[in-house]
């Protein structure tokens, strides 16, 4: 409960970058935000509705009041509402996001665990070698290697493109394939290096020393120990690692040409589109802080110290 | 007593070779010991002495990339460790021989419930169901006295207390009937109540089950309470082992000699009183309630200290004993105003200092100095030590040269080299940073000099050098000195009044050898009743 | 007692004499023991050629990165120029082809360390900058605390990239409004790492000692706190420096960055993309050199923190 309570004033702050954001830049908002191509007659339409000529506290009161309606305004680049708008890209983005999640989870946590056990052999340098290059090199850099090695050399994938789940599983997943190990493999560095860190850390912890002098054998003292302990430092930088899934996500889905967020984004900003580009801030921060706080919320499974 | 007993464990010639590049070749050398069946050894010793890597390599618990044992063998009821499988010691570990920590607050795995700790020993080494497991886990923790082993059977380590806990590991230890028990220190980390409770547990088990015991400890209180033979290790070498009346009473080895010296007596010196003096530092009524929430929570607060009335007169220390929680170290960061208390008044002579402003209190901090327990995190680190002592006054207006010929000065009065001004922390021992950091307060000239447990981190020996320093200091100096510490043998040999805290409180506040005589208040009693080897007077030896 | 005091004087000396030997044998300077960190010792010469070749793009047999050869545009790289170029020369060989538009590709690549490096440091450099002192008020004046946490962590919550793809699409893009636009969401994690800092050093008994004998806030700052920012702080100044010179990369590649006609490894690839199935030289080099760098950088960064302050790595 008081974590809840502590989110809602980052929501909030949030909120309130997003609105401030438009109104510091010099020039006239209502013009910037009908967009290049806007008309004077949208860009009255805007002042009006937005309550421009009234002080900065009352327009950002109807901000406000807006936006908890879920009303988050009209994008006249795509002369639509920009809920609707984004409610039709979701899936796209969703489906990424997932796949590339439990690829992640899947490798970098079992590689993690191996590294930190075999600390200091070429196993564990070869795992850490690999988490900073994973580190290192451009998440488009990464899906044009796999576009040109496996779509154009070995032809096992499409090159680009996406089909709704609706269209088939295996059409749908065929195309995600490629998309996700890309944007898992900066994932996968970060994941696989803080499971080393904490487990390597828990190893060095008093009660491994008891569960080895119980006689406990090694994988038992390694995963109902060490990695059980090691969970919620390793879930918390799952959650923060979401930062890092959303700004892959929106190259992602440029490179593989997904009619995802990730694409409206730079759409929306190439487009000098600013209702969408506010309203995709908020989403993907609001369901960022969101799933930190679902993530925090299983602390207290992981951990009986932790209690809410 | 022991030998015509069935001998456990039999090491002999055991060395242990240290990784290179450090400072010495083994951490252990030549190692000869036995313990046999219902029989207490203790392995006693300073820090960096080896006694913990003898346990450890009993065990086979050695960290394997930095310790290796190189020569000797360990036998237990026969059979050699020293070449057995990593799959044979583990079948050995808890069913034949099992290990208890100094940590009951780290042994434990924090996120798996106690009963489960314990089930692990029997799932890993018998073949029981779920009941008879679940059985024979309740009978163990009965006998180890926990109360309502239900309850506590799916509690975790964190609800439980630092005693209870060590009970649990006890518990553990113990459940397959081990013929030898190594015990690491296993009550160093505890008040001295728990801590006379879990010897006496031990005892009692040890002879219920006929388990022999490898008991390490640094603390020859405890040595006296519970060995009957005693080994004294020194630089990886056990230089002198007997029975526990040859080896406290008649030692042989010159180390030995010194170390039992060393250990202060329950019987205070004889000290004149100064009750004409001018009272340095008095307190009324002074208070501290720590509260913790914000706007969010609900706030929660907690009474560190209330209605604390001392005085200290000049050239007299007073001393604050209490265990840990009873908010001694409290008082003492109030007085001297790192922490604002949030009751009462503070006089130094006659100034009153408990609610004066940060701005204020600058012009009054040469007046109180203060000396903290941990000498390896009171020195910063990247300055060289002379920056660390002429800091105070040249905040204070004097010259650096001033200061620097103050600080040799000074530098002799602790017993180190006034050349060594111009060295790192890290180029000194402990011992000697605590020197470092009595001089550093001494250069300001102080009225009253705090003492937070500033020797209860130093060896035995050390410890000794560095409580004469301190009396010495305030002899010639005339100083007012506030002692705070839990061990009553230090506060014996250094206090002339004594206050005795709990729960926040002052229970008892008197002359320290009638305190020690007649204690008035049942709380001093019962923890006068549990220090350890109050039956024994340590270096009888020298005045034979 | 005399024979006592003495015993204690003999064996005690002893006591003491082992201890600080110990303390003193392991010891090495920093220096030696970064030399002795293979990272660092691979990352920083990385690191230096790259600056080398920043400094001395025009002396590396480049043209003009911005020079618009319609005649030669999409060459593989090795394709040699026959006729005469703008600037007279005769013989050129296109060493990693040409894009869309004839420029040569290589000389566009040497050219874009330049901005690379520039972004790197200037990011790195401005946020240590106002992170160390937000976070040293936040560390110290409490009242202060809340209210900038609460603003650091609504920055946080806003995807790094997300936030500076906003605030570029805002104004008008150039080089400073793009390192601005990076510097920011950098800043919070600074200002938490030092505040951190802060918060653990003044619980610790040296700094408590100084407040004992007198010592005023700002040369406790200076003299006590200060010094254990410095090996944190470098460490997070090289991590920055990366993942910097990727932000850049990304905004440029997504066409939010820079202006494209500015040679940057970013807008090359922005411009290889469209051909990228038949010429894919033109994200190939760029994206080589970018990763090169980057995991220079990283290797750097890792190498100091292990050598400085192991602890670090769950800090970060």
């Amino acid at each position: 409960m008081r974590r809840l309570a502590a989110t809602i004033p980052v929501l909030g702050m949030v909120a309130l970058f997003v609105f401030l954001m438009l109104r510091m830049t010099p020039g006239d908002p209502a013009a910037v935000l009908a967009g290049d191509n806007g008309t004077p007659q949208q860009i009255a339409e805007i002042r009006e509705t937005l309550g421009l000529d009234e002080p900065i506290l009352v327009q950002l009161g109807i901000w406000f009041g807006d936006l908890l309606q879920g009303d988050l305004g009209q994008s006249y680049f795509f002369k639509k509402d920009v809920t609707e708008l984004i409610l039709l890209r979701v899936e796209p983005t969703v489906a990424l996001a997932i796949t590339t999640l439990v690829i992640t989870v899947l490798v970098a946590v079992p590689i993690g665990v191996i590294a930190a056990y075999r600390h200091g052999t070429w196993l564990d340098r070869c795992v850490m070698g690999f988490s900073v290059f994973g580190f290192s090199v451009p998440v488009f850099v990464v899906g044009y290697i796999l576009i040109y090695l496996f779509a154009m050399q070995f032809k096992m994938f499409p090159v680009q493109g996406y089909k709704e789940l609706a269209d088939g599983f295996w059409p749908f997943i065929h195309r995600l394939i490629l998309p996700s190990i890309t944007l898992s493999v900066i994932y996968i560095a970060l994941i696989a290096r803080i499971t080393r860190a904490s487990v390597l850390e828990v190893l060095g912890e008093d009660y491994i020393r008891t569960a080895y002098a119980k006689g406990l054998p090694n994988r038992v003292v390694l995963l109902r120990h060490a990695l059980r302990n090691a969970a919620v430092p390793i879930v918390t930088v799952i959650g923060i690692g979401v930062a890092l899934l959303i700004s892959g996500v929106v190259v992602t889905e440029s490179v593989y040409n997904i009619p995802g967020l990730g694409r409206l984004t730079v759409d929306a900003v190439l487009g000098r589109d600013y209702p969408t580009i506010q309203a995709v801030i908020l989403v993907f921060s609001g369901v960022y802080v969101l799933i930190n706080l679902l993530i925090d919320l299983t602390y207290s499974f992981l951990d009986p110290r932790i209690r809410y | 007593m022991s030998l015509d007993t069935e001998t456990v464990l039999t090491v002999s010639g055991l060395t242990v070779e240290l990784p290179k590049g450090t400072d010495r070749r083994h951490a252990i050398e030549e190692i000869d010991l036995h313990v046999g069946q219902r029989e207490i050894l203790c392995l006693v010793g300073e820090s960096g002495s080896g006694k913990s890597v003898t346990a450890h390599s009993v065990m086979g618990l050695l960290p394997k990339d930095q310790l290796t044992a190189v020569a000797g063998s360990i036998r237990l009821e026969g059979e050699e460790l020293r070449q057995a499988t990593e799959d044979r010691l583990r079948d050995l570990r808890c069913t034949r021989m099992s290990m208890i920590f100094q940590e009951p607050m780290t042994a434990l795995n924090p996120v798996m419930s106690c009963g489960r700790q314990i089930d692990e020993v029997l799932q890993t080494h018998t073949s029981l169901d779920q009941p008879a497991r679940t059985a024979k886990i309740l009978d163990i923790m009965e006998q180890v006295h926990l109360p309502d082993p239900r309850r506590l059977f799916s509690s975790y380590p964190h609800q439980l207390s630092g005693g209870q806990r060590q009970r649990i590991m006890i518990a553990m230890a113990l459940v397959l009937d081990p013929v030898l028990l190594i015990a690491d220190e296993p009550t160093t980390a505890l008040d001295v109540t728990t801590q006379a409770q879990i010897l006496q547990l031990i005892k009692d088990l040890q002879e219920r089950h006929d388990t022999g015991v490898l008991f390490i400890t640094h603390d020859f209180g405890v040595v006296a309470e519970i060995a009957d033979r005693v080994a004294v290790m020194q630089w990886g070498r056990i230089v002198e082992q007997g029975t526990t009346e040859q080896v406290l009473k008649r030692p042989d080895h010159p180390y030995t000699k010194m170390l039992i010296s060393s250990v202060p007596s329950l019987v205070p010196r004889h000290r004149e009183t100064r009750r004409a003096e001018p009272v340095v530092l008095r307190t009324e009524e002074l208070a501290m309630t720590y509260s913790q929430g914000g706007m969010f929570q609900s706030k929660r607060s907690v009474v560190a200290a209330q209605d604390v009335n001392i005085e200290i007169r000049r050239g007299e220390t007073l001393g604050i004993v209490g265990e840990s929680g009873s908010g001694k170290t409290t008082v003492a960061r109030c007085i001297a105003r790192l922490i604002d208390p949030t009751g009462g008044r503070i006089y130094i002579d006659d100034d009153e200092i408990a609610r004066v402003s940060v701005g204020q209190m600058r012009s009054h901090r040469r007046r109180i100095q203060i000396v903290f327990q941990d000498p390896y995190r009171s020195l910063n680190p990247r300055r060289m030590v002379g920056a660390s002592i002429i800091e105070g006054p040249m905040n204070f207006g004097q010259s650096r040269d001033a200061a620097v010929a103050r600080a040799r000065e000074l530098m002799g009065l602790v017993q180190l080299d006034p050349d060594a001004l111009d060295r790192y922390p890290h180029q000194f021992s402990g011992g000697q940073r605590q020197r470092l950091c009595i001089a550093r307060a001494l250069a300001m000239e102080p009225e009253l000099l705090i003492a937070d447990e500033a020797v209860s981190a130093l060896d035995v020996s050390v410890q000794a050098q560095v409580m004469d320093l301190l009396d010495d200091i305030r002899i010639q100096l005339d100083l007012a000195m506030l002692f705070i510490t839990h061990d009553l043998r230090v506060a014996a040999q250094v206090c002339d009044r004594l206050a005795v805290m709990s729960a926040g409180k002052v229970v008892e506040y008197g002359d320290a050898a009638e305190i020690f005589a007649n204690p008035s208040h049942e709380y001093t009693r019962a923890l006068f009743s549990v220090a350890p080897g109050r039956d024994w007077t340590f270096g009888e030896f020298l005045t034979d | 007692m005399s024979d006592l005091s003495e015993l204690r004087q003999q064996t005690a000396g002893l006591v003491d004499a082992a201890a600080s030997a110990d303390a003193a044998a392991r010891k090495l300077s920093i220096w030696q023991r970064l030399a002795r960190n293979q990272s660092v010792v691979i990352g920083g010469a990385v690191m230096a050629v790259m600056l080398l070749v920043a400094i001395m793009a025009p002396f590396l047999g480049t043209m003009d990165p911005a020079e618009i050869n319609p005649a030669w545009r999409n060459k593989v790289p090795g394709t040699e120029l026959t006729d005469t170029a703008a600037d007279g020369s005769q013989g050129w060989v296109y060493r990693m082809g040409t894009d869309t538009l004839g420029r040569d590709t290589y000389s566009r690549v040497i050219y874009g360390t330049r901005v690379s490096l520039i972004v790197g440091l200037s990011v790195a450099g401005l946020s240590i900058a106002i992170g160390l002192v937000v976070g040293l008020i936040s560390g110290y004046v409490r009242w202060l605390d809340g209210i900038i946490m609460r603003v650091m962590d609504g920055l946080m919550a806003i995807p790094g990239i997300l936030l500076a793809i906003a605030l570029v699409s805002l104004s008008s893009a150039g080089l400073d409004t793009v390192i601005l636009a990076i510097t920011i969401p950098e800043v919070p994690r600074v200002v938490r790492l030092v505040r951190s800092i802060v918060l653990s050093i003044r619980e610790e008994p040296y700094v408590e000692a100084a407040i004992s004998v007198g010592t005023r806030l700002p040369l406790l700052l200076i003299r006590h706190v200060l010094p254990n920012t410095v090996a944190p702080l470098i460490v997070m100044g090289t991590y920055i420096v990366a993942s910097a010179i990727l932000v850049e990369a990304i905004l440029s590649f997504l066409g939010v960055g820079i202006p494209p006609e500015i040679p940057t490894w970013g807008n090359i690839m922005a411009e290889g993309r469209l051909l990228f199935r038949i010429f894919p030289h033109n994200i190939l080099f760029p994206g080589l050199f970018l990763a090169v760098t980057v995991l220079a950088v990283n290797m750097l960064g890792d190498g100091l923190r292990d050598t400085l302050d192991p602890r670090l790595e769950k800090r970060m």
